[in-house]
This record gives structure tokens, C-alpha cells and sequence, in this order.
């Protein structure tokens, strides 16, 4: 195993006491925690990282500043983000969690295979930990890599009480390294997550900011006027990227934004890896490394041969290590941009602290086209010399105009989805996206992470066929602000997904919708149906692109109940959510007796 | 069909659930294939080898369980408290909203006018209590007419509400009340439009059809042209309002977002009173049509 180095550089100490007053810049009370100051010298142990046997965490109150404005946090052992949690495979861990807020709490370990009554989802795993009460979560560590942890109450999760969570494996590092990073991306704004909701519930476009307009039009911008007309007569709009926007939020890597700066060092030469994980309540990144190229080693926190990319983007919830070996001693920019391009952020990586990298342009805004509403008419949109490496071959071949296509065909959907209010749209010719350029990206002049890149290092440990199939609409009405499953909101009373201990299920994901939805499943590890058989990548979050479809095999292998959500946190909590079950097979059981 | 399945299925699920507690711990040491470290050597080969994209075989899917896990581990009654409150959270709160669309001053060749027009909510995504207002008036003077109304409001289909409920004239005298039903919704093409049909309580039915549309200049600034036509089955003498189309309204408001909650704005308004309703005017010596510029504000909460 590669030493992840404590420094070779620079001394640990000096370097905290060293940047103290800068990281009060931008959160008062130097609300951080080590491995999260700017100029750390690395993630591997020290302050804020948290490790052994017994990990204690406290549920508080804290306040955040940044632009100058001031607001309510909640956060973990004082910080936000919380503390590192460091762990080795193999393992047994004993986390105590202590409720110091005058409401329910509770925290999700985000990727960790562990009995479902302590996965920590109130109503589903556990009652939740209730105000003054701590609460003992205690299973055995059985994987390794990079992962999160959050809450699952309240929307606790958007007023910043998440943190990383990285295992080390009990073997061989595959991806050996010399100097690491965790490089926490979130969202902020200074608004209550319930008034983000309740505005998006009175205007569905409120923050979106970047709508096309009259002065557009008259400049050529954007859509022609014809476009706009045909947009218009769908009541659907290309500009509809995310909910929520840079017109609220700033946008932080490891708790600082662009001028807060996070710096991380290394020396020239180095095998950095950089543990990206995007905490974010409602934001999908675009990230780079603008002149360095990123080799990704692992997604989700499960291996994957190694592929050179250089920008991916990074749904919610997802995790990707990447290792950089930057060899001039020249500050190298980390940039996460909202894939909406309404706001980015800039962290420094630094052979010494105090340089800046410098700042890149946000780049304009991406307009949707007709695929992204579920209409793979291939070519029509994608003309006029548009870069599009990633058409699937196996789109079906729609030579018909869209006029034939409706918006609403309810046969195109199987009967569990129910139509609605809720349902504006149904894709009538969803393609697998899996080979796709995520959203914006499509066109940039520089290599692009697809799913399809993603091949597991070892095999899956299930090889069997699929025993059956099931299909899931993501649904929505934007106008609305409706989000659901099948087109029922869970606060409906709707249906669990039922599956078979040990079943094994091709699960479509069909997203009905011009959004990407980051899909999560708790308690499990499913593999992206993306080509690359026996070595399908295993994941717990799968950013669905618009109006296509995804694929995953699912080995329902962990009894209990489980939560699987959108984890676009707003989206969750309008209804995109459902309960899991898995209960032992009643056939095989009756066959037995 | 689905819930009968459920039902039927519950006893032959009770027994092997009731187990659940025990295998689930068990899981953690056993021999768990799908749980096997990234880096740990695959587990015994899976009883077939087919490659795992091959297309899958169709079994039906389970019946859904009517257990929950977590009763075996927690106090039922506080999962049920936790899974009442995560219903509430995933789709069930409530949410609000009042609008005051236009609260106007109509300066006039004679007396200052005013206007306004105002509508809120409170409720789900599919059912609400909505209420609207409008009115105008002379400035300083009597209000010549206001109107509220209080309505249950019940979503259609993704675009359009069905609205129906009271309506109480405070102005002009004598006050009417009337039941109403309305529809009111996005168009095509972004059109807001809204139709609501009257009966009054002396038995007179009237309508009135509204559109509108925002044309977005630049982000902030928006021109909203917008048009009203109001329609009368019978005449109604003691309110001057002949049988018809009685009156037609269109306006231009170019208003300017300072944020999106907060509008000024200005522009015109024309209306016109039509046929008999117009010689009702003429008859007490007022024009029936006039043409305003309009100053005002647009605000939401």
C-alpha cells in the first residue's frame, strides 16, 4: 500500500496556525475541520479526521458566512462539513451519534453496506434520534474506499450536516497514491431549504435566471424563433437545467468558495489522489482540472480500471477518485462548475501555500434539445456539426419528424405508472444514455468521463442473468413543482418495490423528465448495465440524463427495508422516493417445506 | 388486482418475516456473495454463466410485504410516528402563496382611478383553497366595483385547475352573490388563461374569459399583454349590464423585477362597455370607452 503521506513538505501544525485567520474569511469561528482548511497538506490523518473504534459525533447548531451574509448551519462536531471519518476495512465500528438540536436527526452512511437498521433513515431504518438522545450505530466495515455521510432528517442534509467518509482497504491500494485529498463539493444559500421549496412550489422557475428572452432572441442567441415557438407549444423549457441556481447559491469545495480559496498541497511530481464527492443538496457538477489530466480510479468507492479523463461530471451524491500528477511546482485550479453554469468554484492545489490558481470564465449556459425530452430523433437536433461521440448504438432509429411523437402517450409507459397532474411529460423515445456526454458537456473540445468509460476492476460477484425486469419513471411537473416515481409521490401512500432476498433484477431507470436525476439506493450496490459485461461498474448513485433511460443489475441481497430516492434533495422531498424491501424468497421457502 | 395479491400474500409472508430479525444479523458474517469487498476474489461462480447483459427472463415481481422491517428492532409506535413524518416530508406538506397581480393608480381626464386584482392558495399540489379578488374605483371616491372569492381549487391534469366556490359582490349595490366554476391554467405556448362561469343569487348567469402572456425583454423586464371579455345571458337593468358581451379589457403592463417577488410596472389599459351595456352607460351620461395609462406594483409572498 502507498503511504498517503502525513507531509513531506510542509509541518502540520504551522500550517493550521498558518491559515487560521483566512479560513475566518469566509466561516466565522474557523468552522472547520483540519482535513478541510485551506492549505492542508493532506486527508490522511490529524485534525477533524476521525478514526478507531469508537467515533463520537455531536449534532449542533453553527453559522455559516460567506459573501458577508450570515446563516444557520447545522453541523457536525461544529463544523460544516463534519469531521472526517476514517475507517479500515475489516473493522467493527461503533458510532455514536448525539442529538444536540431541539428536533429529530439522524445520519445516512451514503454507499456503506450495513444491516438496515442502522442504514439511518428515519421511518424506514430506525424511528430517527430523537432531541438530547444519542443514538449507537455499530456494524462491521466489509468494504473500502470513499464515501459520505449526511442527514437523512429535515433537510438537515442542505443546511450543511454532511462530511466524508474514506475506508481504507485492509490489501493492496490498487490505485496507489503518494498525497491525498477530499475534495467535498456542496451547495449554500443563506435561505431556509424549506423556503428554497416553497418558492420553486409558487414558481417553478424562480431561480432560474438564465431563461431565454426577447433581447437573446434580437443578439441570435440561443433558439430560433421557430425553435421557441415549438418549445413553447410543448410548455417546455430548454433552459430548465437545475431548480435551484447561482442565483442563490455559492457554490464551496470542502466548505470555502472561489474566495475562500481552498488550498491543497503537494510537491511537484506526486501521485495525488483527489476524492471528489459531491454533498450538494441540489447542484451536479462539471469538474476539471483545467491543463492537468485526472486518471479516475474509483467510483462510487468501488474500483475501476484506471481511464484518463479530463472533466466529469459529477451527479449528487456520487463519489469519483481521480489521481493528478501535476510536475511543475505551479498552482493547478479544481474547478466545479453547476452544470447549469450559473456559478462555479475555484480550490487551488499548491506546491506551497498563499498562490492562487487562476480563476477560468464560466462557460455559457447549455440549452436542452429534443433528446433530453425523451425524443431521440437522431441527427434532427444534433446537426449543424455538433460533437455527439456518444450516440448509443442501440438508439432505435426514429426517422419520423417529432410531430408523430406525442408528449403524453400514456402506452408508452407500463401500467404501475399512474397519470396525473404529476406527469407532464412521458419520453416517448427514451434512448440509453449510458454512452452520453452528461448534460453541457456535450460539445466541449476535451476528453469526457461517460458511463460507459466505467469498466470494475474485478468482476461482480454475481453473474447470473436477470431473473426479471422492472421499470421506474422518474415523473414530473415543473410547473408544478411535482416530483415522484411512477408518477406517485411517497406522501400518496405509495407501493414499496418488492424484491426477492437474492433475486437478481435488471432495474430501467426512465427519466421522463429534462433534468438529470441522481437515483439512489441504500444498502446495496447495483452495476450499470453499460456494456462492459462481466465488469460492469458497481454504483449506489446513477445520474440518470434527461429524457433517456439507464439500466442497472441489482442483487437484492440485503434483507430489510431501504430507501431509494432522487437524491436531488428538493426532488426528495416533493415525493421522488420510495421504499425498497426485501424480504426471503416465500416460493423457495414453500418449495423447502 | 394488486392489493388482493398483497392481502392474499400476507400469511404466507408472516411466517418467514417474523425470521427476518435473525438472518439479517446473520448477514453480516455469513458468506454474503453480492456484499464481497471490491478487492476480495470473487465469490464461488454464480450458478450460471451467461453474460450478464443477456436480455432477462420475465418472473413476476413479489407482492409487496405488509410488514416493516424495522418494527422487529424499535418500538412500533415510534416507527410509525417516524413513518407518518416521512410521508409528510416526501410530498405531503402544504405550501401558500398570495399574489397581488396589480395594485394600480389610473390617472384620468377626470378622478384618479385605482385597481386591483389579487389571488392566493393554500394547500397540496392537487387540492387547495384559493381566493381571488379584484375591483377599482375612484381615488378619494366610492368604489365603483369589488368583488371577492373564495374557491376550492382541484388540479386536472399537469396544466390546468378546476376552480369552483362563491363569489360575493362588495360593489357595485345591490351586492350579487354567486356560485362559480372556473377553469384556469397554462396554455400552450405559455398562455395563462382563466374562465369562470357566475349564478347569481337572483338567478343571472355571466361569465368572463381572462388571458395572458409574459414576454420576457430581459431577465427583469417583462411586457405582459393581457385581455378580459366579460359576458352576460340576460339584461340586468339595476346593474346596467345588458344581456351579451358586456365589456372588453386590454392592457399592457411593462413591469420591472427588482426581485422576482417585488414588480413596479406601467402601461395601459383600455376598456370598453359593449352594446346595451354601453347605451346604459351613455344613458347616465358616461363614456363607455376610456383609455388609461396605469402605474403600479406587483407583489407575491
Amino acid at each position: 500500500m502507498a503511504s498517503p503521506l502525513l507531509s513531506a513538505t510542509c509541518d502540520r501544525r504551522s500550517v493550521i496556525r498558518g491559515v487560521g485567520s483566512l479560513a475566518g474569511l469566509s466561516v466565522l469561528g474557523g468552522l472547520f475541520p483540519g482535513w478541510a482548511m485551506a492549505g492542508t497538506a493532506g486527508a490522511a490523518s490529524g485534525p477533524g479526521v476521525l478514526s478507531g473504534e469508537h467515533i463520537r459525533i455531536a449534532i449542533g447548531h453553527g453559522s455559516v458566512t460567506l459573501n458577508g451574509r450570515s446563516s444557520h448551519a447545522v453541523t457536525a462536531n461544529g463544523t460544516m462539513p463534519g469531521p472526517l471519518i476514517r475507517l479500515k476495512e475489516g473493522q467493527d465500528v461503533r458510532l455514536s451519534v448525539a442529538n444536540g438540536l431541539k428536533e429529530d436527526t439522524s445520519i445516512h452512511w451514503h454507499g456503506l453496506i450495513v444491516p438496515f437498521q442502522y442504514d439511518g433513515v428515519p421511518g424506514i431504518s430506525f424511528p430517527g434520534i430523537r432531541a438530547g438522545e444519542t443514538f449507537d450505530y455499530r456494524f462491521p466495515i466489509r468494504q473500502a474506499g470513499t464515501y459520505w455521510y449526511h442527514s437523512h432528517s429535515n433537510m438537515q442534509e442542505a443546511m450543511g450536516l454532511f462530511g466524508p467518509l474514506v475506508i481504507d482497504p485492509a490489501g493492496v491500494e490498487p490505485a496507489p497514491y503518494d498525497r491525498e485529498h477530499v475534495i467535498l463539493l456542496s451547495d449554500w444559500s443563506s435561505l431556509h431549504p424549506h423556503i428554497l421549496l416553497r418558492k420553486l412550489k409558487q414558481m417553478g422557475g424562480y431561480f432560474n435566471r438564465q431563461k431565454q428572452d426577447l433581447k437573446g432572441l434580437m443578439a441570435g442567441r440561443d433558439q430560433s424563433l421557430s425553435e421557441r415557438m415549438e418549445w413553447g407549444k410543448m410548455r417546455m423549457d430548454p433552459t430548465d437545467i437545475s431548480d435551484v441556481t447561482g442565483s442563490t447559491y455559492s457554490y464551496l469545495i470542502n466548505g470555502h468558495d472561489t474566495a475562500g480559496n481552498w488550498t491543497g498541497l503537494f510537491a511537484p511530481g506526486e501521485r495525488v489522489r483527489l476524492r471528489f464527492i459531491n454533498a450538494s443538496a441540489m447542484t451536479n457538477f462539471n469538474v476539471r482540472l483545467p491543463g492537468l489530466a485526472m486518471t479516475v480510479v474509483q467510483a462510487d468507492g468501488q474500483d475501476v480500471e484506471p481511464v484518463e479523463t479530463d472533466e466529469f461530471q459529477i451527479g449528487i451524491a456520487e463519489t469519483y477518485d481521480v489521481i493528478v500528477r501535476p510536475e511543475r511546482a505551479e498552482a493547478v485550479a479544481i474547478i466545479a462548475e453547476a452544470i447549469d453554469r450559473s456559478g462555479l468554484c475555484r480550490a487551488t492545489l499548491s506546491p506551497q501555500i498563499g498562490m492562487v490558481a487562476p480563476l477560468v470564465p464560466l462557460r455559457e449556459r447549455p440549452l436542452l434539445v429534443m433528446k433530453d425530452m425523451g425524443m431521440d430523433m437522431s441527427g434532427m437536433d444534433m446537426g449543424a456539426g455538433t460533437l455527439d461521440l456518444s450516440a448509443p448504438v442501440d438508439a432505435p432509429a426514429k426517422g419520423g419528424g417529432h410531430a408523430t411523437m406525442k408528449m403524453r402517450d400514456k402506452s408508452v409507459a407500463p401500467p404501475s405508472v399512474r397519470m396525473g397532474p404529476g406527469v407532464a411529460t412521458l419520453s416517448a423515445a427514451p434512448a440509453d444514455r449510458m454512452g452520453d456526454r452528461p448534460t453541457g458537456l456535450e460539445t466541449v473540445d476535451h476528453r469526457v468521463l461517460t458511463y460507459t468509460d466505467l469498466r470494475a476492476l474485478v468482476p461482480g460477484p454475481d453473474r447470473r442473468a436477470p431473473e426479471r425486469e422492472l421499470e421506474v419513471h422518474l415523473t414530473a411537473n415543473m410547473e408544478r413543482y411535482m416530483w415522484s416515481f411512477d408518477g406517485v409521490k411517497l406522501s400518496e401512500g405509495a407501493e414499496p418495490l418488492a424484491f426477492r432476498h437474492n433475486e437478481r433484477v435488471r432495474v430501467t431507470l426512465v427519466n421522463d423528465t429534462m433534468m438529470p436525476h441522481p437515483i439512489h439506493l441504500h444498502g446495496h450496490f447495483f452495476e450499470l448495465v453499460n456494456g462492459a459485461d462481466e465488469k460492469q461498474p458497481r454504483k449506489h448513485t446513477v445520474n440518470v440524463l434527461p429524457g433517456g433511460k439507464a439500466s442497472f443489475d441489482l442483487t437484492a441481497d440485503a434483507l430489510g427495508d431501504w430507501a431509494f430516492h432522487c437524491h436531488m434533495l428538493l426532488h426528495m422531498h416533493a415525493g421522488m422516493f420510495r421504499v425498497v424491501t426485501v424480504r426471503p424468497d416465500v416460493s423457495k421457502a414453500e418449495g423447502a417445506a | 388486482m394488486k392489493r388482493i395479491a398483497t392481502l392474499l400474500a400476507l400469511p404466507l409472508l408472516s411466517i418467514p418475516l417474523l425470521a427476518v430479525a435473525v438472518p439479517v444479523q446473520a448477514q453480516d458474517h455469513a458468506g454474503h456473495a453480492g456484499h464481497a469487498a471490491p478487492d476480495a476474489p470473487a465469490a464461488a461462480p454464480s450458478p450460471s454463466t451467461e453474460a450478464t447483459a443477456a436480455a432477462p427472463a420475465e418472473k413476476p415481481a413479489p407482492a409487496a410485504p405488509g410488514d416493516h422491517a424495522a418494527d422487529a428492532y424499535y418500538d412500533p409506535a415510534a416507527m410509525a410516528r417516524a413513518r407518518a413524518a416521512l410521508r409528510y416530508e416526501a410530498g405531503g406538506m402544504p405550501n401558500s402563496m398570495l399574489l397581488i397581480d396589480r395594485l394600480e393608480w389610473r390617472p384620468g381626464p377626470g378622478a384618479d382611478g385605482h385597481a386591483w386584482e389579487a389571488e392566493g392558495w393554500v394547500g397540496g399540489d392537487i387540492d387547495r383553497f384559493a381566493f381571488k379578488t379584484e375591483g377599482e374605483g375612484v381615488i378619494g371616491g366610492k368604489v365603483e366595483q369589488a368583488e371577492v372569492q373564495a374557491l376550492w381549487s382541484r388540479a386536472l391534469d399537469p396544466w390546468f385547475n378546476l376552480q369552483a366556490g362563491v363569489r360575493q359582490d362588495l360593489a357595485p349595490e345591490p351586492r350579487r352573490t354567486h356560485a362559480v366554476v372556473g377553469i384556469e391554467g397554462l396554455a400552450p405556448y405559455w398562455f395563462e388563461l382563466e374562465g369562470q362561469v357566475f349564478l347569481s343569487n337572483k338567478g343571472e348567469v355571466t361569465a368572463r374569459a381572462e388571458a395572458s402572456y409574459d414576454q420576457r425583454i430581459t431577465q427583469s423586464l417583462i411586457l405582459q399583454p393581457a385581455a378580459e371579455l366579460n359576458i352576460s345571458a340576460q339584461d340586468v337593468p339595476e346593474l346596467e349590464m345588458g344581456p351579451g358581451f358586456t365589456s372588453v379589457e386590454l392592457g399592457m403592463r411593462l413591469r420591472y423585477e427588482i426581485m422576482r417577488e417585488f414588480a413596479p410596472y406601467v402601461g395601459v389599459h383600455w376598456e370598453r362597455k359593449l352594446g346595451r351595456t354601453a347605451d346604459y352607460a351613455r344613458a347616465e351620461g358616461e363614456n363607455p370607452g376610456s383609455l388609461r395609462f396605469v402605474a403600479g406594483v406587483r407583489f407575491w409572498f
